[in-house]
């Protein structure tokens, strides 16, 4: 096999791998999309302050430590313990659960019927409240997450594939958390699914989406459900964080990574699970692949711009996305 | 006149109960618009209970009112026998009062099973987690509520549709699977809103006679709108009468067809 081919499939994995990321990211937005018609900015943020959640929880931060030192002239930034990893997990959980709790009682409970943009601009909203709170809580240092997910190039498989091409070829770069990764969000996607087609509260989730006013007379509590699934949201958005936030450290870039779900979104189609799964994919591999065969000509760089090019020619060709609702308009 | 609690045989054999739901003195506003003026009446266990007249009578206000969709500024709901508090439409539904929609509201992604299925939400007790790592009760459940399921699917007939999406039915049978999960409910009592409309004969003809074997079969409390007199007068035990908000008659189909007030308001009355 010529090293070029070889350089080709390494670079298709690695792709691959990012692209399990962004799908994880896009995932968010499909859920609460999905069941509320909310398109949520606020999920790239959500990421962010559970990542700093969960730092803040592991390493016995003292929550709001700033705000308490100014006001009473005390120097407490630690209480002194540090929480294992997956108890801080829970926590973290539950904290994100209190949160969606919160939104659906403060905010969205007000906004029930209102026009899209309306609760769009809801969300917009929050994340800029949530950015700040989240800095205001833990403090905006750069800080590093590590719950032990094993990080770095997998020596095993550089050494398993360095013999299939020439002496200059080293073998595959796989980066070992990128494969951790696509095993999370593989059991994510599974667990959604599972949750959404055989449980009590998954039925009536996937019904509320359907059509509040038939939710309703079959007796579902509408505010339960939105609790529900923005606490799902949380949930993935405590994954997202955790696998990015590993990657890169935790600090604000982090709740940009929205950014890079959208291309995923308008690729995948809002409204679908596999959606997000295939488009996080076809983005992550094409902008690597990309940039690998025609970057070089170009300058560089089209890692930035690929993704939105590619998802303004789905919008031309395919408004719906690859899985989305087909829009029939019945006349 | 009867009593609260009184039952009584019909002619063709059923028997009507005492009074399950009374609405008493119901004013319902919308801002300076009365949609409904100080209306009262009862629905009796096991009968068929019609509320009609024409377009814009304010039925389907009624209807809301009842299922909780509409809270009425004035005037209390009793269900058997206690005033109701102020109940948002899922509770109403908790409490089982069954419904369906005049502009049919169906999960149309799903499946017709699943739909029907939807209607046994408040009968799955097993919590989350219980149902994430101890397999039997959940599946025992699951078994219970399918059976109910398959029963009320094969009794309307969508058999042969079990597993079609609803987006890809026709009017007709969407309003049938509707029926079918409100039924799924086994409720108390259920709340029709113009099962019949836009229908052709046949499909008409068809609806009647499912309402009436519900009725007759599972000894289901019934309310329906409808304002098309000529079902509504073979199909239903009593009839309420309702006209700009106001009742104008109330008996039973005999009496409601021999009222002048009836007569008037649908055929028109010269006001000089």
């Amino acid at each position: 096999m010529s090293d070029q081919f070889l350089f080709a499939t390494e670079v298709f994995f690695n792709g691959l791998m990012a692209g399990v990321l962004y799908a994880l990211v896009a995932l968010g937005f499909v859920l609460i999309y999905k069941a509320s018609g909310i398109f949520n900015y606020a999920q790239g943020v959500m990421a962010l302050f559970a990542a700093m959640t969960l730092v803040g929880i592991m390493e016995g931060q003292v929550p709001f430590s700033h705000i308490i030192n100014a006001m009473f002239g005390t120097e407490v930034h630690h209480f002194g313990w540090h929480v294992p990893a997956l108890l801080a997990i829970a926590l973290t959980v539950g904290v994100m659960v209190i949160f969606a709790w919160l939104v659906q009682r403060i905010v969205m409970r007000h906004l029930v019927g209102q026009e899209p943009i309306i609760l769009f601009m809801a969300t917009i909203g929050l994340a800029y409240f949530l950015e700040g709170f989240s800095d205001l809580m833990w403090g905006s240092e750069i800080k590093k997450l590590d719950v032990g997910l094993p990080q770095g190039g997998s020596f095993w498989i550089e050494d398993m594939t360095a013999g299939l091409g020439s002496d200059n070829f080293y073998g595959f770069f796989i980066d070992q958390l990128d494969i951790v990764a696509t095993v999370i969000a593989a059991l994510l996607v599974a667990g959604l699914v599972l949750f959404a087609q055989y449980t009590k509260q998954g039925r009536a989730m996937r019904a509320v989406a359907d059509d509040h006013q038939a939710a309703l007379s079959v007796g579902i509590s509408l505010n339960f459900i939105w609790v529900l699934v923005w606490s799902v949201a949380g949930f993935v958005a405590l994954v997202a964080g955790i696998v990015w936030g590993t990657k890169s450290g935790v600090q604000f870039s982090l709740s940009l990574i929205a950014l890079k779900a959208l291309p995923v979104l308008m690729l995948g189609g809002f409204t679908s699970i596999p959606g997000a799964i295939v488009g996080g994919l076809i983005i992550g591999v094409g902008e690597k692949l990309f940039e690998f065969a025609i970057g070089p000509m170009v300058g560089g760089a089209t890692e930035n711009w690929f993704a939105y090019v590619l998802a303004l020619l789905f919008l031309v060709f395919r408004p719906q996305g690859l899985f989305g609702e087909k829009i029939i308009e019945r006349v | 006149m009867l009593d609260q609690s009184d039952s009584y045989v019909t002619e063709d054999g059923r028997t009507i109960g005492g009074v399950v739901m009374e609405m008493k003195n119901i004013t319902l506003r919308f801002g300076g618009v009365v949609a409904i003026k100080d209306i009262s009446f009862d629905i009796r266990q096991g009968e068929i209970r019609a509320i009609i007249g024409p377009n814009g009578a304010g039925k389907s206000s009624m209807l809301n009112v009842i299922s909780g969709f509409y809270v009425p500024q004035e005037g209390t709901v009793e269900f058997h026998g206690k005033p109701r508090p102020q109940m948002r439409p899922y509770e109403v539904a908790q409490q089982g009062i069954a419904r369906t929609f005049q502009n049919i509201a169906l999960f149309e992604g799903m499946t017709v099973l699943d739909n029907v299925m939807t209607g046994r939400l408040n009968y799955m007790k097993t919590g989350l987690l219980r149902q994430a790592f101890w397999k039997g009760q959940a599946e025992r459940e699951e078994t219970a509520n399918r059976e109910v399921v398959e029963k009320v699917i094969d009794f309307l007939e969508i058999q042969h549709i079990r597993k079609t999406p609803v987006a890809r039915l026709p009017y007709g049978l969407k309003k049938r699977v509707e029926l079918a999960r409100a039924l799924a409910a086994e409720p108390k009592l259920l709340l029709l809103d113009e099962p019949m409309a836009g229908m052709n004969v046949e499909e008409k003809e068809d609806m009647s006679r499912f309402i009436l074997d519900v009725n007759d079969e599972f000894g289901t409390t019934i309310a329906l709108i409808e304002h098309d007199m000529g079902v509504v007068m073979d199909l239903s035990d009593r009839v309420v009468v309702m006209d700009y908000g106001k009742k104008i008659g109330d008996g039973t189909p005999d009496e409601v067809r021999n009222n002048q007030d009836v007569i008037d308001a649908y055929l028109g009355v010269a006001h000089d």
